[in-house]
């Protein structure tokens, strides 16, 4: 109707006067998104001096303290990725498919609405609490089962203590993403699997994996994005000591400490970067997965 | 039905996974608020007593809650008359909009934050001329709360923008707007008599994630010198032990509050914000 009533000319509205309800819209996300992360990209290009330099986009892969940064921060990534897509995973196949309870998918789910949602400082104490030298849970091993974790080589500030921190609000997310996807497995598929004579690792392995794979894959990507953009939970925990690309670029911040503006930039470019390709591969995948799982 | 089939049809690793599951979430929580008790036997709740005695906790908290407010406002404002008009008019913009409401997940709070002191913290002049028409907006408080509402808004955009959408969807909005305009209604009625009505369980779903996003946000709010809640707490957790985890025992049960209110007024699907 409203098309048709433009069209015969009551309201006269040229294409480019449909636009200006747009435009606060744009001019937001020009001033607080786009202007700060394309200066970010220039910046990144420029020498001390001010002049044009390919330098600190080619010290980001020479400088040892950089690359080790990208290092460590791909390394906790995929590890709580990967850890958090299993757990995550087995979790909400239980809930869903598993032959569990139905209410106990409800509860799960708000439980992990609000787990993804705890995140950075209170998180990080939560677990100084928990699992730190003077922790409630290492009290209680050290007392009833004579076990010092510390002495074991546990150290809650080390990378080992990270992931495990991370974890807290990666697997509820795979949780999340997870469950909808496994609704979308039709019991026909498993039935005519049946009939045909497939047995459950079959039926597995040739017809549900396939078809979630570039979901599970998708969720993965976006797990590894999470972890690799967090500051504030390692920051609170450690203090600054663990020296992931999000701590470097923090302290770049309050002071030089790379003794290069330019190169702050230019790692801060190289992180968006990572997080663009992990989003993009996450979208792309699930688009892909989209088509069964309707 | 005999024993051993009811065993078999008994989901064990169901169980098993749903239970460790249970323990990871549960375990963090009662060690903190345990932990957060045992400061002195005889008076239990006095890491509670003394993190809520102290002026600069109630100081830091209201501030961080007008920062959510004014955020909640802001974005209703900025996100409410965009998405109605793209729903309406201006459908081919859709892709763009979404694209750059998506954005906030790959330039993290840090990067975010690094880009705008860049920006802001030099004094605006006239183009091609030395004439200064304003300061840096890092240099004054008005300027720096701005700058911070901003960011939230930034951080808080996806979960807000895809909030309203998804409720715009719900309702019909086109047979709604132009039984309005038949009656003579402007866009401001149009928007603030008939569309946010028509949304509000949406725009509540919004604001709660939002506020749970901004009240414990530290990353912004150190940066740009701000005396939130999350600064306040991590400084404490500098240098005490039992007050850090008192307070972040509250922020769980905020966080818990908020997540529970969403899913009485959206009634199932969790969402996941992030300011990790």
């Amino acid at each position: 109707m409203a098309q048709a009533s433009t069209s015969n000319g009551f309201k006269p509205v040229t294409s480019w006067k449909v636009w200006l309800g747009v435009v606060p819209f744009f001019l937001f996300a020009i001033l607080f998104l786009l202007l700060p992360s394309f200066r970010l990209l220039t910046a990144s290009f420029s020498a001390p001096d001010g002049s044009f330099t390919f330098n600190n986009i080619i010290q980001l892969f020479t400088e040892p303290l950089i690359v080790n940064s990208y290092k460590l921060s791909i390394q906790i990534s995929a590890v709580t990725a990967l850890g958090g897509g299993i757990f995550g995973f087995l979790l909400a196949y239980s809930v869903t498919v598993g032959g569990l309870p139905k209410p106990l998918r409800s509860v799960l789910i708000t439980f992990s609405g609000v787990a993804s949602n705890f995140a950075g400082v209170p998180l990080a104490f939560a677990f100084v609490a928990t699992l730190g030298r003077q922790g409630f849970i290492t009290a209680v091993l050290k007392n009833t089962f004579n076990l010092n974790v510390y002495d074991a080589g546990f150290n809650l500030y080390s990378f080992a203590g990270l992931s495990l921190v991370y974890m807290y609000f990666q697997f509820p997310l795979m949780v999340l993403i997870m469950a909808p996807a496994l609704d979308g497995l039709k019991k026909e598929w498993r039935e005519a699997a049946e009939n045909l004579g497939a047995n459950t690792t079959q039926y597995w392995l040739k017809i549900a994996m396939p078809v979630l794979l570039p979901s599970i894959l998708g969720a993965m990507i976006l797990l590894f994005g999470n972890a690799f953009g967090a500051y504030a939970t390692a920051y609170a925990l450690t203090g600054g000591r663990i020296g992931l690309v999000t701590i470097q670029i923090g302290a770049q911040i309050r002071g030089d400490v790379l003794y290069n503006p330019g190169l702050g930039y230019a790692m801060a470019v190289g992180m968006v970067l990572i997080m663009g390709i992990s989003l993009g591969g996450y979208s792309w995948l699930q688009a892909k997965t989209e088509r069964w799982l309707k | 039905m005999s024993f051993l089939s009811r065993l078999r049809r008994f989901p064990f690793w169901g169980w098993f996974w749903l239970i460790l599951g249970a323990l990871y979430f549960i375990l963090p929580l009662y060690a903190t608020f345990a932990f957060s008790l045992s400061w002195d036997p005889a008076d239990p709740f006095k890491a509670y007593e003394r993190s809520f005695g102290d002026s600069r906790f109630w100081n830091s908290f209201l501030l961080s809650n007008i920062l959510a407010l004014a955020t909640i406002l802001a974005s209703i404002i900025l996100v409410v008359p965009t998405a109605y008009w793209i729903r309406l008019r201006l459908p081919q913009a859709r892709r763009l909009v979404e694209f750059l409401t998506l954005m906030p997940f790959v330039v993290p709070a840090i990067i975010l934050v690094f880009g705008m002191i860049r920006i802001y913290s030099t004094p605006f002049t006239i183009p091609f001329t030395d004439i200064v028409f304003m300061q840096p907006l890092t240099q004054f408080k008005a300027g720096t709360n701005i700058l911070i509402v901003a960011g939230y808004m930034v951080l808080s955009m996806p979960y807000m923008y895809r909030s309203v959408d998804t409720g715009m969807r719900t309702v019909d909005i086109r047979t709604l707007t132009e039984a309005a305009q038949s009656l003579g209604a402007s866009w401001f009625t149009i928007i603030t008599r008939i569309i946010l009505p028509n949304i509000r369980s949406a725009l509540l779903s919004g604001a709660l994630l939002t506020f749970a996003i901004v009240v414990g946000e530290v990353v912004l709010a150190s940066f740009l010198g701000v005396n939130a809640f999350g600064p306040y707490l991590f400084l404490l957790g500098q240098h005490r032990a039992y007050e850090p985890a008192a307070l972040s025992f509250v922020s769980f049960l905020l966080t818990w509050i908020a997540m529970g209110l969403i899913q009485l007024v959206t009634g199932g699907q969790g969402q996941a914000a992030g300011a990790h």
